[in-house]
């Protein structure tokens, strides 16, 4: 008897979920990645508090943070963050939208595909950063240079992410269109542009990491502003501190435009959101 | 003077009992598979009429959707003779009725779609406004039981689901004739039930010509007036049974598959179909 109502017993506790915790699986993950860095950045101000690293080469967090606020007040962080950010904006732009429409028209039409195809093919191994004395010797040491460089960098990986995009449409959607007798056009906006939006937006979003790249690489050499330049120079005059902050900032430009991008794929694929 | 028929002559087409809707004559299909002519169609003469349920089943690899294939317009045929007779009562001046509309067997509906706009997708095509096609949709959205779904995106929905968006969208676009593909193949056994009387009803509601494919003699008996029986490849009529006499209309899936004559049929054709599931399993190309 005693046995029968304690198996119930345990048939009822088995059934109940669980109170919920504060230190569920997924919570304790989230503590971790917020406490890994923060202890990383303690143990190196403790480091260079206590002369174990040479802050010659890697001044303490708060030398950098410091130096990062004293910019931020000069506003010579601002110019060079603002300079920067302009080049990429604009420079990305001019490669990301040719490079959809292009990659579009590829995708669509074989003869188009057939002329320009082999031209990527030729090209797209140039390491980007290899033209730049060619296109500063067309544009000049200006800012036309700089968004010329980053458009390049840009419209392949857009432009060959498009295409894929378009050829790998699942054959069904164009039998229904077909059979439902879509006009071409309505083939194009109701079908194919849709269709291959998962990988257009995946090419915008490896376009903006090599936008990134190749500024920072660009204002190493040919600026006179911008954080490449920042990061450079602060070398060449041993501000190591300065060169800290140019770090931060381009990885804060890489995290931001990630950020905005991932909220752009699922404003405009929310089918893909999980 | 004009080419429109007048009341009576309209009205005679109308209700002739048995007028032919499609007529195959001799229609043979032929692809390349690997360097070596496959025959998938040797020949089919086939009369389907109007307002008839048409099933077709067959072995895998018969070409039973090919030939379905063809009559979509999605392939060509390689030779032969296929008669559709169109309903005199389109006029041409109005956005025109289109002549068929397939119910696809895998997940067609358009992901990027919500259930409104998938099912308003033939309409959109043929120019109707955008005001036209919400009410027309919103229409077979309560016939197919999606009421309340119309701005769900397919991924929200359940297998069953889409499929019944997937047969609003055909139904939207009254077509002539619809043509379904085993469009209920990838469900789950209970799922099927439920949408084989679903789409009875709906089909006793507009009487359609349907040419239905299906590997299922259990679903084409429920559904069909006539069955065609499809030989292995290369695909020719091996016979074609009068459900319609057997069970008659109206119809209810459960009285069929609860009355005494229906196990009888299913050996029937079983019979007819053995040989042929043999002969294909043998069949190294199919």
């Amino acid at each position: 008897m005693s046995t029968a109502t304690s198996a119930i017993a345990e048939l009822d506790s088995a059934k109940e979920e669980p109170a919920p915790r504060l230190w569920t699986k997924r919570n304790v993950e989230r503590f971790l990645s917020v406490i890994s860095p923060i202890i990383l950045l303690l143990f190196w101000q403790l480091g260079a508090a206590l002369g174990w690293i040479d802050t010659r080469f890697f001044p303490s967090p708060a030398a950098i943070f410091e130096e990062a606020y004293a910019m931020i007040l000069s506003g010579e962080l601002w110019m060079h963050f603002s300079i920067s950010l302009q080049r990429i904006v604009i420079g990305y732009v001019l490669g990301a939208v040719p490079g959809v429409l292009i990659g579009l028209a590829m995708g669509l039409f074989g003869p188009i595909r057939a002329i320009i195809q082999p031209l990527i093919d030729a090209t797209f191994p140039i390491p980007k950063i290899a033209v730049l004395p060619l296109f500063i010797m067309v544009f000049g040491l200006g800012e036309q240079s700089k968004y010329a460089i980053i458009a390049t960098a840009v419209i392949y990986l857009v432009l060959i992410n498009t295409v894929a995009g378009v050829r790998n449409i699942d054959k069904i959607y164009l039998d229904v269109g077909k059979n439902f007798g879509a006009s071409n056009w309505m083939m194009f906006t109701d079908v194919a542009l849709p269709g291959a939006l998962p990988l257009v937006v995946a090419g915008l979003k490896i376009g903006m990491g090599i936008a990134l790249l190749v500024i920072v690489s660009a204002e190493f050499v040919g600026a006179r502003s911008g954080i490449g330049y920042l990061i450079w120079t602060s070398w060449q005059v041993f501000q190591v501190e300065k060169m800290y902050v140019g770090l931060l900032v381009s990885a804060v430009l890489g995290f931001g435009s990630a950020i905005l991008l991932n909220y752009l794929e699922r404003v405009v694929i929310p089918w893909k959101s999980r | 003077m004009g080419g429109t028929p007048s009341a009576d002559q309209r009205s005679a087409v109308k209700f002739e009992p048995a007028a032919n809707k499609i007529v195959l004559e001799d229609v043979r299909k032929r692809f390349a598979l690997k360097r070596r002519e496959v025959v998938a169609l040797a020949g089919i003469d086939l009369k389907i009429r109007a307002g008839e349920f048409f099933c077709i089943v067959g072995p895998s690899g018969c070409g039973k959707t090919t030939l379905l294939r063809i009559l979509a317009g999605l392939e060509t045929k390689s030779s032969g003779k296929i008669e559709v007779h169109r309903d005199p009562r389109v006029r041409s001046d109005t956005r025109v009725r289109p002549l068929n509309s397939m119910v696809f067997q895998e997940q067609s509906i358009f992901p990027w779609k919500n259930v409104r706009d998938n099912v308003a997708f033939g309409l959109k095509a043929r120019g109707f406004s955008r005001q036209e096609r919400a009410d027309i949709a919103e229409a077979y959205i309560l016939k197919v039981g999606l009421g309340g779904f119309e701005n769900a995106l397919p991924h929200q929905l359940s297998g069953g689901m889409k499929q019944r968006v997937s047969i609003a969208r055909a139904f939207a676009n009254d077509p002539e004739i619809m043509l379904m593909d085993e469009p209920f193949a990838a469900l789950d056994e209970q799922t099927k039930l439920i949408l084989q009387a679903e789409l009875l009803r709906i089909w006793e509601e507009t009487r359609k010509t349907v040419v239905y494919v299906t590997h299922s003699i259990d679903e084409a008996i429920v559904l069909a007036d006539r069955i065609l029986v499809m030989s292995a490849r290369p695909g020719r009529i091996k016979s074609i049974v009068d459900i319609g006499r057997i069970f008659p209309r109206p119809r209810h899936v459960d009285t069929v598959k609860s009355s005494a004559r229906y196990g009888e049929v299913f050996g029937e054709i079983w019979s007819l179909l053995r040989d042929e599931v043999v002969a294909s399993a043998r069949d190294p190309s199919a």
